[in-house]
């Protein structure tokens, strides 16, 4: 392996590769996949002169260390987070040179879950499927980072525009999250979506990158029986026996057997990725565009 | 499993009068239909639409009785246009059906056996006379869901799902069959295996089966 290249020293909680995923596979069963805080991962690369769809690692609350191998420039945006570099502090949200053997060290979420980690030239694991992208429900991509992972880089290729700063909102205390009814919110009783719309809801810790899981009341179905598998979309609000509603995220299975009441406009879903569990929701139905 | 028809009703007319298609978010739409050969045909009809560019989609994935596409720029209009297309009925494709190689040895096999009313060593040619067609992918990539077991063949899930079903098992399932392209946790009846490899990304294409790919599968002798 050349030294374009970073050891993973501390993998943290849960640490991955992403770009903006694999869509136009879900024929196959294969997953768009792809970071959860597309906006997030894209002002990574671009504040380190990468193009948008470049890998980026993604953290989910307790970060992650690395040690590159040769001298890098790394960024790091979506959930804010303490970034030290041998040691000593740097700025978050912006270009930040790391020598050669120095230790990257990226800290636990303040707010929001998921930290993005842009490298100059991008995080060079083989494409599959045309993306870097792990996908954690069936496991194309590379796997989940572990200690010890070595990770190669590409070469910056110095023809993108780099950013110095840019401003970024922070992650959401309350999480809205705007619906329109359908395709399957004749499966379910008049009241269920007045539910939806006006019930409390919360992030459920058994959140992850497949489906945002709520706790909150129950939605109750007038059809019973199984509805055939049909294709899932990307933000469906999937609704299974229990009542409580899942919005699919970027690992969603792309047939499923639940009815779907409604699909959460996708403006609003890097805000559920950085949602902490707790957090509460809220449904907002919207008529379609 | 029933089939139900669609409003309007679609049996004879090769229009997709009979469709229904329903909104899905702001870019996609799920079309209904009355059957899996319905919507085989819609498929097809909108994959060939696709190739000549008069239909853009990033996504087009048929299921059981839908197809659902994803990334249209107007789902509204396309909603209103289907209605009106003329669509072909299914023609089996010219090209020769892929060839599975099975070992009938599944830990279900006496189970489905006695589900379908047959002595246990018949069940390998009952099953290797069927011309598969894979109707739609999903669970997980490569898995296909085939019809072509004539219904009488039905079988339901098991009662409590195995935790691990071994790559490579060939299994039952309502009026599907399909073949476990890796280890996962699984409830369909296991009624054999096979060496064939339903999904490698190093290899054009990755999936074996994709819709509308027809399949035999033909026994071997267990070693």
């Amino acid at each position: 392996m050349t030294d374009r290249a970073l050891a993973v020293v501390r993998a943290g909680a849960l640490t991955t590769v992403q770009d903006r995923g694999r869509p136009g596979h879900a024929h196959l069963g294969v997953p768009r996949s792809g970071a959860l805080d597309a906006p997030a991962a894209a002002l990574a690369n671009r504040l380190v002169g990468n193009p948008v769809e470049s890998a980026v690692l993604e953290t989910t609350l307790n970060g992650c260390a690395l040690r590159p191998r040769s001298v890098v420039t790394v960024a790091v945006t979506g959930a804010p987070c303490p970034v030290t570099v041998g040691g000593r502090p740097a700025p978050w949200g912006a270009p930040v040179r790391v020598p050669a053997g120095a230790l990257l060290d990226i800290g636990p979420a303040r707010a929001g879950v998921r930290s993005y980690v842009a490298v100059a030239g991008g995080v060079a694991v083989d494409p599959v499927l045309g993306s870097r992208s792990t996908d954690l429900l069936s496991g194309l991509g590379p796997p989940p980072l572990r200690d010890g992972t070595v990770l190669p880089l590409g070469r910056p290729d110095g023809m993108h525009t780099r950013v110095d700063v840019v401003p970024h909102p922070g992650p959401p205390s309350e999480l809205v999250l705007r619906v329109t009814p359908g395709p399957r919110d004749d499966w379910f009783t008049v009241s269920a979506l007045r539910t939806l719309a006006t019930g409390t809801y919360r992030v459920s810790s058994a959140s992850n990158r497949i489906g945002l899981r709520t706790e909150g009341p129950s939605l109750e179905r007038t059809v019973s029986g199984e509805l055939p598998s049909e294709g899932m979309v990307l933000g469906a609000v999937q609704v299974p026996p229990d009542g409580r509603p899942v919005v699919f995220l970027a690992d969603h299975p792309t047939t499923g057997g639940y009815p779907v009441i409604a699909v959460v406009r996708g403006a609003d879903l890097p805000a559920a990725a950085q949602a902490i569990p707790g957090t509460p929701v809220r449904f907002m139905v919207v008529r379609r565009r | 499993m029933k089939a139900v028809p669609a409003a309007g009703g679609t049996q004879a007319s090769p229009a997709a009068g009979g469709t229904r298609a329903l909104s899905v978010g702001d870019h996609a739409l799920l079309v209904e239909v009355s059957s899996v050969a319905a919507a085989q045909a819609l498929h097809a009809e909108l994959l060939r639409r696709r190739a000549e560019g008069s239909l853009s989609a990033t996504e087009i994935v048929p299921a059981a009785r839908t197809v659902l596409l994803d990334g249209l720029q107007d789902p509204r209009r396309l909603a209103e246009q289907l209605p009106g297309w003329e669509i072909p009925p299914h023609t089996a494709r010219a090209e020769e059906a892929i060839e599975i190689p099975v070992r009938y040895d599944g830990p279900d096999l006496a189970d489905v056996a006695a589900l379908w009313g047959v002595p246990e060593h018949d069940v390998p040619a009952i099953h290797a006379a069927a011309e598969f067609r894979v109707a739609f992918c999903g669970f997980s990539p490569g898995f296909g869901y085939l019809t072509g077991l004539p219904a009488r063949y039905d079988v339901p899930r098991r009662a409590t799902p195995r935790t691990a079903v071994p790559a490579g098992s060939v299994a039952l399932a309502g009026p599907y069959t399909g073949v476990y392209p890796r280890s996962s946790p699984g409830g369909w009846q296991l009624i054999g295996t096979t060496d064939a490899v339903l999904w490698d990304h190093a290899r054009m294409p990755a999936a074996l089966l994709a819709p509308g790919t027809r399949v035999r599968f033909v026994p071997v002798r267990c070693s």
